[in-house]
């Protein structure tokens, strides 16, 4: 697998070769500034009457950015897909532009700023991944250091203390990061490089545990140890209460199972562990159990006269925002409180876009995902192809868990909203993780197109 | 592995469509009950993001706004707040509206459509139109007076400008001040469990919510029924009148606290105040006829809004012959609002027609342009013209030699009736003090103002001059107001 030079195929093949499109690219990304910017000068006319004296700031600090992610992908990725930038862009610009809309509600709790910073070290980072990972591949050499740094990244927030009921911090001085959310790349690759390699024998041998042969189960020695890493993450997030993550793990682990596989099996047996746990856990454990108490009843705690609670004000601001929204700046979702910059930014942007720009923003990442998934498609190698799918699905999982959560679709789990939530530590994986699918999608593009699905 | 990799694919695709139907459910279809959900503060904020527009009282606004920079941005201020408060009402973030503010709360709050440039607009901008004012036909002159005259005592004051209905003064003592209710902050609490909590019920409106036993100010119902009715045809004939007079079917015996009742004719019997007079007039003129006159003047009408809504007046419509008498001298059960007895004299001093009384004169914008204006309205005819011409007659001699000498303006025509109503058990309470007047200019066609008003806690000497000692001066001095401007 060394030694192929990346964007040059076997000579043997006649080269049907994908069209560049960076151009494409970089008119998209100015688009994505000018509407980042554009959101920014709204909030500061609809709050104060004049445009925010730090809109020509902020929109240069992101236009560089965002102009420098484009260069290093225009040398070092050139076939790569040219909508997965300029979406991460604009979702990163429509973030920034939401919480500093936020901030304003909330004098001397101030995020955008900080939030601009962790930007800047997660284009750093994703320029960093661009232009050092020569080729994906080189990654199904770390399988095992990834899953022992994801296990270590996971375990160390039970040593510092919890933060708003989830042990999932740490703080040093002012600084606090979330290694949980680095983990997730980490497992990704564990996940799709095991896989890679044990295919075949997980769909092929083993013991056929019903007589029908609709479910075989591979032998222990294959199916043991990612059982095992799988069950020890679940656990400690479980113990850290950070469900959204684990939730997160688990689905990510039977949709690669499922693709490594092809088998539906997999999928019976995931659900029912899933529906199985969900209810040991919803049953047992208080705080999920006042989660799912919140989801089936949002409004309880009006009726006991304790006022609205987080999920009821959510709800609220959602209905307030209708079709259109109220407009940028114009809406209420600050009375969420608690959270309304990160686990529940997706209310402000329901409430002051409407339906309208929420539909925007799922089809953002309804195409990042998709595109992540093409990607895959068109790979060659299988370890590509999981981790192709597996990015994807990570970005798919998170938008359904935490939007399912705050428009009381599924019980509420905090998570980020990638991209658009505060959160430094998420902002720097979603980074990476667009480095990744470019990287791949630059494999894919430069590849001749497959002759033979594998 | 392809087709897996589309199944997930699909998969993923499945949730999308999931969310946003979800998002669909939430802000389409069940927006609307969520947006008035009590607990969604919303619509208390954009009501209070904006000053409130005002209530006017002869041009000059009675009200104001405060920009706090909180969350529930403006409150509410009041100028001469006790003074207006049974007119105004309060305004408060936590604890509603009442009266004109209430009634009126559309058109201040700048939600009523009618506020709006174009028909729909609002609608498809989001903007609110800033809060309309109401102009009040109070006059701050009578307003005023009534006010100093009542002073610390417990008691209300309603006048009327009887061609119109137009209500000139509405007082209600003791009184608040509503801009105590105003804010969010806890002294508003206080303030609340203060006022409510207060043996003196300063936020009860007395003029309007308040009815009182009319006593010998009803003996102007009772008089009306028995001329309409043919009952009495002479104001001056010496009628068949026993005093003490045992009323019928019992052992009970009414008397008089003063001399010449016996056989004395309606304008003697009405100057003085017989009460065995009446109380035979009225059981004469017989259950009909009192109920029907009662009815026209305007008590058991339990629809009255001027636009607050007006406690019923009460003349009970079955009643046997002894109870007919003494609700013909306003005790029994018979019940009245000074309102209501203010509206009594102005039927008389309008040629016996009732004018639907009335509070606001018009509604405009913020910027002046007339929204809506209120016209007169005959709610129905209380009496005939000659028998109010009579009426007009007897109550001018009270003013002029009998109970209601205190009334008297010079160069004025004033007609009056006092009354004082017993009440509590065995008539153990201070009895309430009564009187009700209207005063023609001279020059003038018509009499300008008609008062009632009435004084809980008047001087402990029984019978009707009390009406004339406490509560004469206070309607003397409101028609002097209303008058002079």
């Amino acid at each position: 697998m060394t030694g192929t030079t990346v964007g040059s195929a076997p000579p043997s093949v006649p080269a049907v070769r994908v069209p560049r499109r960076r151009g494409t690219e970089l008119a998209l990304i100015v688009v994505a500034v000018l509407l980042s910017v554009y959101g920014y000068c709204d909030v500061g006319l609809a709050k104060n009457g004049t445009v925010p004296p730090g809109a020509a700031g902020y929109g240069a600090g992101l236009g560089v950015l965002a102009l420098l992610a484009h260069l290093a992908v225009r040398f070092r990725a050139p076939y790569a897909d040219p909508l997965l930038l300029p979406i991460a862009v604009l979702l990163n610009g429509l973030g920034l532009v939401l919480i500093y809309r936020l901030d304003l509600e909330t004098p001397g709790d101030e995020a955008a700023t900080a939030q601009l910073v962790w930007s800047t070290v997660g284009v750093a980072l994703f320029i960093g991944v661009v232009v050092f990972l020569r080729d994906h591949r080189v990654l199904q050499r770390y399988a095992y250091i990834s899953v022992v740094a994801a296990l270590i990244l996971m375990i160390v927030p039970i040593f510092f203390p919890a933060v708003n009921g989830a042990r999932i911090w740490i703080r040093i001085g002012g600084f606090s990061i979330q290694p949980g959310e680095f983990a997730k790349i980490l497992l990704a690759i564990f996940f799709a490089s095991y896989l890679a390699a044990n295919r075949n024998a997980l769909a092929y041998t083993g013991r056929t545990v019903w007589k029908l042969k609709r479910l075989q189960l591979p032998t222990g020695r294959v199916l043991g140890p990612i059982v095992a890493i799988w069950l020890l993450s679940v656990g400690v997030l479980v113990l850290e209460r950070d469900l959204g993550t684990s939730l997160l793990f688990f689905g990510l682990f039977v949709i690669l199972l499922y693709v490594a596989t092809g088998r539906t099996g997999w999928i019976a047996v995931g659900l029912l562990l899933a529906g199985f746990g969900a209810f040991a856990v919803g049953s047992l454990e208080p705080h999920v159990h006042s989660r799912v108490e919140d989801w089936l009843h949002p409004f309880a705690s009006i009726d006991a006269g304790e006022g609205p609670n987080q999920l009821a004000q959510s709800l609220f601001a959602f209905a307030a925002g209708g079709m259109l929204g109220t407009g940028l700046g114009d809406g209420h979702s600050i009375l969420i409180g608690f959270a309304a910059k990160s686990d529940f930014i997706l209310a402000t942007a329901g409430e002051e876009l409407g339906l309208v720009g929420l539909t925007a923003i799922f089809l953002l990442y309804a195409l990042l995902v998709e595109r992540g998934f093409r990607a895959g498609l068109a790979l060659r190698d299988a370890f590509g192809r999981l981790l192709a799918v597996g990015l994807a699905s990570i970005v798919a999982l998170q938008v359904f868990v935490i939007a399912g959560g705050v428009t009381g679709l599924i019980p509420l789990t905090g998570m980020a909203m990638p991209f658009l939530a505060q959160g430094g530590s998420s902002v720097v994986t979603n980074w990476i993780i667009v480095a990744l699918l470019i990287r791949v999608s630059d494999s894919a593009r430069s590849q001749p197109l497959p002759q033979e699905p594998s | 592995m392809t087709r897996y990799i589309r199944h997930a694919a699909a998969f993923c695709a499945l949730l999308l469509i999931a969310l946003l139907v979800n998002a669909t459910r939430v802000q389409i279809v069940q927006s609307d009950s969520l947006d008035e959900n009590p607990a969604n503060r919303r619509q208390a904020i954009t009501r209070f993001g904006q000053p409130r527009g005002d209530i006017m009282v002869d041009g000059r606004a009675v009200t104001g706004s405060q920009d706090t920079g909180e969350q529930l941005r403006y409150e509410r201020t009041y100028k001469n707040g006790p003074l207006y408060a049974p007119v105004t009402g309060f305004a408060s973030q936590v604890y509603g509206t009442t009266l004109l503010e209430n009634a009126e709360d559309d058109i201040l709050s700048g939600t009523d459509p009618m506020l709006a440039p174009l028909p729909f607009w609002n609608d498809i901008s989001r903007d609110q139109n800033p809060g309309g004012k109401v102009q009040t036909t109070i006059k701050a002159a009578a307003q005023q007076a009534a006010y100093a005259g009542l002073g610390g005592k417990k008691g209300a004051v309603a006048a009327i400008e009887p061609s119109t209905g137009k209500i000139l003064a509405l007082v209600s003592t003791p009184s608040y001040d509503p801009e105590r209710l105003s804010g969010t902050s806890s002294s508003v609490a206080r303030s609340w469990a203060a006022l409510n909590n207060s043996s003196d019920k300063p936020m009860l409106n007395r003029a309007i919510r308040q009815t009182y036993p009319p006593g010998s100010t009803f003996k102007v119902v009772t008089a009306a029924a028995a001329l309409d009715s043919g009952t009495v045809t002479d104001l001056d004939a010496a009628t068949k009148s026993p005093s003490p007079y045992t009323l019928p079917g019992t052992t009970t015996e009414l008397t008089n606290e003063v001399e010449g009742c016996k056989n004395a004719t309606l304008r003697y019997a009405f100057a003085w105040s017989c009460n065995t007079f009446f109380a035979k007039l009225g059981a004469d003129t017989g259950l009909a006829d009192m109920a029907g006159t009662a009815r026209n003047f305007g008590f058991n009408d339990t629809g009255l809004k001027i636009p607050s809504s007006v406690a019923a007046s009460n003349f009970d419509t079955s009643m046997d012959k002894a109870q007919l008498a003494l609700s013909s001298i306003g005790q029994y059960d018979t019940r009245a609002t000074p309102l209501q007895m203010a509206m009594v004299s102005a039927a008389v001093a309008n040629g016996g027609s009732v004018e639907a009384p009335y509070l606001v004169d018009r509604t405009t914008t913020d910027d002046g342009d007339v929204v809506g204006t209120h016209g007169t309205e005959t709610l129905q005819r209380a009496m005939n013209p000659a028998t109010a011409m009579q009426l007009r007659e007897l109550m001018t001699d009270v003013v002029e030699e009998g109970t209601g000498t205190n009334a008297a303006i010079p160069d004025v025509t004033v007609g009056g009736k006092t009354g004082t109503a017993q009440h509590g058990i065995d008539n153990s309470g201070t009895p309430y003090a009564w009187f009700i007047s209207w005063a023609q200019k001279s020059g003038d066609a018509q009499p300008s103002v008609a008062v009632a008003v009435v004084v809980e806690d008047a001087a402990a000497d029984r019978g009707d001059i009390s009406g004339g000692g406490s509560a004469a001066p206070i309607a003397k001095a409101v028609m002097e107001a209303v008058l002079g401007g």
